[in-house]
């Protein structure tokens, strides 16, 4: 079993009561604004304790250790690279446990994996929303983490970078195997990521799945309305939009 | 929010009153004092021993206020919302200096609290008072930079394998930094300018607990030129961390 999760949280005024377990690495959460995707996301990484359950990833309980115990690698909706280091120093923060003399050179490889590595200088304040995201991504892999937690990771990005870190997102999910958990709200990317899909509605897991299974037997009202454009037969070209390296059309969208 | 107007309206005629109040004696101190006045007033008997002791003691008391001042504002913005203990740390700001300097007497003078303790007209009493006074501004200012930092900022810098301290000092402090330089420009400012609770706590002693604000009233009893040229540098001292205030940010390249 890779995820194994029972959560059991009250975040504001959200009531996070879910349990969730798959076999399938990579898991792609959606649900309406307020569900508690990112909510699910922090409690993983250890923002908090739970008031109730268990976190299991590949078989390991991350609940009782502190967030910096849990190798979890995080990237949140906006980034967050921190504003007073380059992007190099933001990928070498995480290497602490490497030689001084061995981090710049592995800080530089990392953001070399995303394209990045001629950003190494620049402070966050000079990158867009797409190089923040890439960098942001080789910081989070730069320790090895056991999982990665990716909240949004396309939002801020416009159309071209998006397309690109998406196809780079999903080389990169299937090469190298690593448990995962995406946030998203686009159509395209549930249909391009390989993953089970988990819709996750005021808390609670309502509908999981193959992105098809979802579209033709929707759960609720919010799974229809986002497979809603590929009714009418149109699941098969979407797919087919979303495997090339062009866009489905602009009306995927959301 | 009011839509921009060009137009005179009766608030810019009260906000130019406002202004000119505000600027008028500033100006007026600069008008009235001449360079010669200047040089002759700062080479008085009580303006170097005055200078530095206000330099020695506001830079005490500032060490004092960042040093117990940060880890206060770092608990207090962890919390969701200011409570009572934002309430009391900003008690001095409401409280008269003159009373804070009889509620310090009755707390380290004589017949005190903490009675015999010796610390009344000593150096100390007048860098105690300048905390007491300076404080609030800087736990203020700091509480509000650290409740500005990202949360996932925190959160990720722990993912990445620091710990509550490594966080702390290497991203919260960093990333807070332009707004707790804010705050400390402002206590400095604030401890500076202390009158009334250094005069009844530490008293007016030549060379021991007379600060700049102290000879300048001692000034004026005898030669109000002297007391001009004292003012016109603690002015500028002023102005000089109002500009920092405004220009570190840039300066750090980051804004607020």
């Amino acid at each position: 079993m890779i995820w194994d999760l029972q959560v059991k949280a009250r975040v504001g005024p959200l009531d996070l009561d879910l349990r969730l377990q798959s076999d399938v690495p990579v898991l792609l959460v959606i649900g309406p604004n307020g569900a508690g995707k990112t909510s699910l996301l922090r409690l993983i990484a250890g923002v908090r304790p739970l008031d109730a359950g268990h976190l299991r990833v590949a078989g390991r309980d991350l609940a009782p250790a502190p967030p910096e115990a849990r190798r979890i690698g995080y990237v949140p909706q906006n980034a967050s690279l921190f504003p007073h280091l380059t992007a190099l120093g933001n990928v070498a923060f995480g290497l602490h446990a490497l030689p001084r003399t061995a981090r710049a050179a592995r800080a530089l490889a990392l953001l070399a994996a995303v394209d990045a590595a001629h950003l190494a200088d620049r402070l966050p304040r000079a990158l867009s929303g797409g190089e923040q995201q890439r960098v942001a991504l080789a910081r989070a892999l730069g320790p090895e983490p056991a999982a990665l937690l990716l909240d949004e990771p396309l939002a801020a990005l416009d159309v071209t970078g998006r397309r690109a870190l998406r196809q780079h997102l999903a080389d990169r999910l299937a090469r190298d195997g690593r448990p995962a958990l995406i946030v998203t709200h686009d159509l395209r990317d549930i249909l391009a990521l390989p993953g089970e899909v988990v819709v996750i509605e005021a808390g609670r897991v309502v509908q999981r799945g193959p992105a098809a299974a979802l579209a033709t037997a929707p759960a609720s009202a919010f799974v229809e309305e986002l497979f809603s454009p590929l009714r009418a037969g149109a699941i098969a070209s979407a797919e087919r939009d979303a495997a090339r390296p062009t866009d489905p059309p602009e009306v995927l969208s959301f | 929010m009011p839509a921009p107007d060009r137009r005179l309206q009766p608030a810019d005629v009260l906000g130019v009153a406002l202004l000119v109040v505000l600027l008028l004696p500033v100006v007026a101190l600069l008008a009235t004092t001449s360079a010669a006045e200047l040089r002759a007033g700062l080479a008085h008997p009580l303006a170097a021993p005055a200078l530095a002791l206000s330099a020695r003691t506001t830079a005490a008391s500032l060490a004092v206020v960042l040093v117990l001042g940060t880890p206060l504002a770092w608990r207090l913005a962890a919390r969701p919302a200011p409570g009572l203990v934002e309430i009391l740390v900003s008690l001095p700001v409401v409280i008269p200096p003159a009373v804070l300097g009889v509620a310090l007497l009755a707390t380290f003078g004589q017949q005190g609290l903490l009675g015999g303790s010796g610390l009344p007209f000593t150096e100390a009493a007048v860098i105690v008072a300048q905390v007491v006074v300076a404080a609030p501004f800087y736990v203020q200012g700091a509480a509000a930079a650290f409740r500005k930092v990202d949360a996932d900022l925190l959160l990720v810098a722990r993912t990445l394998g620091a710990g509550r301290a490594r966080t702390f000092f290497g991203v919260a402090l960093p990333a807070a930094l332009p707004g707790l330089l804010a705050g400390a420009a402002l206590a400095w400012a604030r401890a500076l300018g202390e009158f009334g609770a250094t005069l009844l706590f530490a008293g007016n002693l030549s060379g021991r607990t007379q600060t700049m604000p102290l000879a300048i009233y001692t000034a004026l009893e005898a030669d109000v030129g002297v007391a001009r040229a004292l003012s016109l540098l603690l002015a500028g001292a002023a102005v000089g961390v109002l500009v920092l205030v405004w220009s570190l940010p840039r300066l750090i390249g980051r804004s607020p």
